[in-house]
């Protein structure tokens, strides 16, 4: 699995070739000209004789010293620049992809799964992937070559004191991997602790209006304080613990530092190695762990990288929404049939079963059950949001299938109870995309009876909204879903009743503004009133998920069935 | 700084972490040393035990540093991880004593990320600073004035070269810091839009936005690579511009240390040090810069958190536990007048009855018209701005809040049932109430017939999710039945019952002699109300019994028929 991710990620990287040929140009450049200065400062040193400076040799390696640090200047810039292009460029095609992809997957998917994990693969692993998988390759090409650089430059020096170097300096691996398990515990107990603490603080935030009304402070105070306690003392052994791999690899690094100082010094006193030869050396063992150090977090990071690039690659490969048909609707009334249609939403467990069903236009059709029925599962089926498992749904006698879902979608109005609230301002809210001028926006507000309410927010129509409760009540928020409705009459028409959001006296007016709505065009009401559901022509019963009964309200009440059932319980006067 | 006030606890370990560092930076700056001895020494007089003596001083050096610093590390690190205990817990407290009105404003996500991210930022902001704020400036300038040890006229390149990097890193932090948190916005733009495309499928298809939704996205993405490149353009400028002015400073120091040498008043081994110096200093300066950058995220997160210290609640608790047992009135307004925010409409103008005790108080009115903020004024979940309200005989702002809330039980709209148990949920108000009490509050609510199946150790899970609307409604109701009190305020609580089941609730309360408020849309709810308030607007449009005002208020009217037909087709 981990080749197909890698595969894929690379794919992305393809696009910048030109971009990753030079990066890799110039990590060579930057590694071998770094690593050439410590040589040629050597080399100078070696000129200082007391008495008798060697000047043009001296001047000669400070030149070359030069020329080298522009080269190293150059080719550092360069290759972050680069690497940076990079990154971001393969985060920002990665996110477009995995955005787009949003607005491509089916609501069997979008129903089913946690928006924040499906946000978290939009916005954060696509970085991770970026930085882990591409500064990861480079940082692990980089400390390859400084590796290889650096034994190169010991072995032109002296092969003894470069194997002192490489036999000893693996210790640091080893200590840095020891330390790196050790951590890894403690900072998992530490994450879990820490969204304990979250879960509970946004528990009680969120209830604080209990926490007042029933005085519970000291009793949250109490389960923070515990989880806090537990939280911090993992928190205290996690941070010391991955603290320990500094200052420990810096322990070996001057080990090996002692060692190659060890070696260098006999090897210069024997005079198989200058003064300059020893100070080169000595730089180089200085740096030599280093690499490993940044190989060994290159892995951590390459794993990290890898387990967020096969989330993001399985949700681009989740199945799309099919929408090949080509068929656009008439701009008239229409009317729908449900032929022998059956539906799941979990495979095998069956909630509508060969329901079949011909309304004609222009008809009012109630959907009648108690709550959790499922009356929502009809709209996700007219709407296409939701496929059919076999049978067709008809609309003007084309199976829905064959139209497209622009089209298809355009021909429905819906107002559902939870009105969804775009961050816009209210007038786009209300035109959503589509083109119409101030005054007709205003105009359909004034029939949602929603103007008002919208000329009490500080900035009228231009007053900015969100999603997020706080402007609008649930009421207010419906009434803009219907003035969105107002604004242009869709041929078909799917409302959920008010229950409890709205008062008598607006759903008053509302029923009035669905009256005018719903008149001459084909309509679903999800119906709490009684008047509504006794005028409706076709009443869908709804129970379990299943459309057990329909008819009209007569044939029901004389069947004696579900619907006579729930109405005289339900409806029925106390007096 | 109140967040300073948590570190004082720990001054033993914020002393001793940074002064073992020190000593740790201490040993260090003796390696150039022991290594030109070494060869001043050692090599020049081919000795080779002194040359094993060095080295033997160079693994003393690395093992007594390690000690050193493991000691550091773990002062530091308990420093920061018990100071993030403490001001967290003494973040909670403090949330806690917001009133509803703060929470609203601040916001939840707000109060968590103080709590989360911004406390990390500032956990291992103490824990960084303890460990390199002294170390690093420390060896840097411990290493130029060792130069000066070693040769003072060789040591005046340090004292070019030094202010030139810690120059060069300050500009470069102080343009890239601000446009990183540029990109950051903007990243949070590009988060809040993904959110909604998920959130608001359903309305976004319906009108067919996908693709206009895609651009936007991908005009925002774009604009964002931009701006990073922009920011990380300068900010990958700092490695290549402080290696260059080093190694800049490394050949003036061999070139005037070579004069100085064939002068013959400096050894060999003096410019290796020196050299060695210079090389101490670039590694140090960056770990500095980066430390520059954990401390200034650390400082912005320790302001916000701070800003929440600060934030007192915006209400003054009373002192009064106790009511006037002798006062006929339960709840008097007079002339009340509130809004949510400072400049906005007012939510209630003008508010002004009396309400005796026992009594029942029905309130109705359109969406929006202020009813559940008059709810919440009893209960004082907010303060009202303007007039006055007097709870059982004294100015309801000179109670102390607990005994309120003792006094005065609210059933709220959104009531939501906390995870745990039935029973749990029941007792949240009143920890010693028996099983017999419950069951009553239960009957009462007729809720008994669905609870007495599970047990009233069933679970409940968080916002009460396993119950369905209307028996979650029952369930609170029979909570703020077992809470009691002298004032019973019923938020909505009826709306998802239906109406046998709305009256039966009805006929239990009133044999209770608790004063109610009774927030309604139905008139059948309050219809036998003492006093009942129609609300428009936030004003009382007409108050009286039902009666006066079936025969006094047309808009009363309009309601009632409204529903009367339901009720006529219902018979």
């Amino acid at each position: 699995m981990h080749k197909t991710t890698i595969a894929r990620a690379l794919g992305y990287l393809a696009r910048y070739k030109v971009e990753f040929v030079l990066s890799l140009a110039m990590a060579l450049a930057y590694v071998v000209a770094s690593l050439y200065i410590p040589l040629v400062a050597g080399e100078a040193i070696d000129s200082l004789v007391t008495g008798g400076v060697d000047f043009d040799m001296l001047l000669s390696c400070l030149m070359r010293i030069f020329v080298t640090a522009l080269v190293c200047f150059i080719s550092q810039y360069a290759l972050s620049r680069l690497n940076n292009r990079m990154a971001y460029r393969i985060s920002h095609d990665m996110r477009n992809d995995a955005f787009d992809k949003i607005s491509r997957l089916p609501f069997s998917y979008l129903d089913s799964h946690r928006q924040g994990d499906v946000v978290a693969r939009v916005i954060s692993d696509v970085d991770q992937v970026s930085d882990g998988l591409l500064l990861g390759f480079s940082q692990f090409f980089s400390a390859v070559l400084t590796i290889l650089m650096t034994l190169y430059y010991l072995f032109s020096l002296d092969y003894l004191i470069a194997l002192v170097v490489i036999l000893v300096s693996p210790l640091s691996l080893v200590v840095a991997t020891f330390i790196a398990k050790k951590t890894h515990r403690y900072f998992r107990q530490t994450a879990e602790k820490r969204s304990l603490q979250t879960d509970i603080t946004d528990e009680f935030i969120t209830d604080t209006a209990e926490v007042l009304c029933y005085n519970l402070q000291a009793s949250c105070q109490k389960t923070f304080d515990e989880v806090n306690e537990q939280w911090a003392a993992s928190s205290l052994k996690g941070t010391f613990y991955s603290s320990l791999v500094n200052p420990a690899t810096r322990a070996v690094n001057s080990i090996v530092y002692a060692a190659a100082a060890l070696c260098g010094g006999l090897l210069a006193v024997a005079g198989r190695l200058s003064v300059g030869g020893l100070v080169s050396a000595l730089s180089y063992a200085n740096q030599y762990t280093k690499p490993f150090n940044e190989i060994t977090g290159v892995v951590t990071e390459l794993q990290n990288a890898l387990v967020c690039a096969s989330r993001i690659f399985s949700l681009l490969d989740e199945k799309e929404v099919v929408d090949d048909g080509d068929k656009t609707l008439a701009d008239d009334a229409l009317s729908v049939s449900f032929s022998d249609v059956c539906f799941s939403y979990v495979k095998g467990q069956d909630l509508i079963k060969g329901f079949s069903l011909d309304i004609d236009k222009g008809r009012h059709v109630a959907i009648v059950g108690p709550t959790g029925a499922g009356k929502s599962t009809i709209i996700n089926l007219l709407m296409r949001y939701y496929e059919t498992d076999s049978g067709r749904i008809l609309i003007d006698g084309t199976d829905i299938r064959d139209i497209s879902l622009a089209s298809l979608r355009l021909s429905f109005g819906s107002v559902l109870q939870d009105s969804f609230i775009l961050s816009a301002s209210v007038r786009d809210n209300i035109t959503m995309g589509r083109d119409f001028s101030d005054e007709q926006v205003m105009a359909a507000c004034r029939r949602a009876h929603v103007h008002d309410i919208i000329m009490r927010l500080e900035k009228g129509y231009d007053t900015m909204l969100d999603d997020d409760e706080g402007l609008l009540s649930a009421g207010e928020r419906q009434l803009i879903s219907i003035a969105r409705c107002m604004l242009d009459l869709p041929n078909l028409l799917i409302l959920d009743e008010a229950t409890s959001n709205i008062d008598t006296r607006t759903e008053g007016l509302i029923q009035a503004a669905f009256n005018e709505m719903t008149a001459g065009r084909t309509s679903f009401v999800v119906a709490h009133r009684l008047s509504t559901i006794r005028n409706a022509d076709i009443i869908l019963v709804m129970r379990d998920g299943d459309i057990v009964e329909a008819g009209s309200h007569d044939e029901l009440i004389a069947r004696g069935g579900f619907y006579s059932e729930l109405y005289s319980s339900q409806f029925a006067s106390v007096s | 700084m109140i967040l300073l006030g948590h570190l004082k606890k720990y001054v033993k370990e914020c002393i001793l972490a940074p002064l073992f560092k020190l000593l740790e930076a201490v040993l260090e700056l003796f390696v150039p040393l022991v290594v030109a001895s070494l060869i001043d020494v050692g090599i020049a007089n081919g000795d080779k035990g002194y040359i094993l003596r060095m080295i033997l001083v160079l693994f003393v050096l690395a093992l007594v540093g390690l000690a050193v610093s493991i000691t550091a590390q773990y002062f530091s690190a308990k420093a920061a991880a018990l100071f993030a205990r403490d001001t967290k817990r003494a973040l909670f407290r403090h949330i806690q004593t917001f009133s509803l009105a703060d929470c609203d404003r601040i916001g939840l996500p707000t109060l968590i990320n103080r709590m989360t991210g911004d406390m990390n930022q500032v956990q291992s902001g103490v824990n960084m600073t303890l460990r390199l704020l002294l170390r690093s400036p420390f060896v840097v300038f411990g290493a130029a004035i060792m130069a000066f040890t070693v040769d003072v006229k060789a040591a005046i390149i340090f004292v070019i070269v030094i202010p030139l990097m810690s120059l060069v890193v300050y500009v470069l932090l102080s343009m890239s810091v601000p446009r990183f948190r540029k990109v950051q916005g903007q990243v949070d733009q590009l988060l809040a839009q993904t959110r909604e495309n998920y959130k608001g499928a359903r309305v976004l298809r319906a009108f067919n936005l996908q693709d206009e939704q895609m651009k936007s996205f991908h005009e925002r993405n774009d604009a964002l690579v931009r701006n990073q490149l922009k920011a990380g353009g300068i900010s990958i400028l700092t490695n290549p511009l402080t290696s260059f002015i080093i190694n800049m400073g490394i050949i003036a120091v061999i070139w005037y240390g070579g004069i100085r040498v064939d002068f013959g008043s400096l050894s060999q081994g003096s410019v290796v040090a020196l050299f060695n110096y210079m090389n101490q200093i670039l590694v140090e300066l960056i770990k500095l810069a980066s430390l520059i950058q954990t401390m200034t995220r650390a400082l912005a997160s320790a302001r916000r958190v701070e800003t929440v210290f600060r934030t007192g609640s915006s209400m003054a608790d009373g002192e009064l536990e106790g009511c006037d047992e002798e006062c006929e009135d339960a709840i008097v307004f007079d002339h009340v007048t509130f809004r949510y925010n400072e400049g906005g409409a007012p939510v209630l103008d003008d508010i002004s009855f009396t309400l005796k005790r026992g009594q029942t108080l029905g309130i109705i009115g359109a969406t929006g018209s202020g009813k559940s903020t008059l709810g919440a004024l009893i209960g004082r979940l907010y303060d009202a701005d303007e007039g006055n309200i007097e709870i059982l005989g004294h100015p309801i702002r000179s109670y102390r809040l607990s005994f309120l809330h003792d006094r005065v039980s609210i059933v709220l709209q959104k009531a939501r049932l906390l995870r745990g148990t039935i029973e749990g949920n029941m007792k949240l108000a009143r920890p010693d109430a028996t099983t017999g009490q419950i069951e009553q509050a239960l009957r009462d609510a007729q809720a008994w017939d669905f609870v007495s199946d599970k047990g009233l150790d069933a679970p409940v899970e968080a916002g009460g999710r396993n119950f369905s609307g209307g028996q979650r409604q029952r369930l609170s109701i029979a909570r703020g039945l077992v809470h009691g009190g002298d004032i019973l305020i019923l938020d909505d609580s009826f709306s998802a019952l239906d109406y046998v089941t709305d009256s039966r609730v009805r006929k239990a309360l009133s044999e209770r002699s608790m004063t109610k408020v009774i927030i309604s849309q139905r008139t059948s709810s309050i219809l036998d109300a003492d006093l009942i308030l129609l609300l428009d607007n936030g004003r009382i449009i007409a108050s009286g019994r039902h009666e006066e005002l079936m025969a006094s208020s047309e808009v009363y009217r309009q309601i009632y028929y409204t529903q009367f037909e339901k009720e006529v087709e219902n018979a």
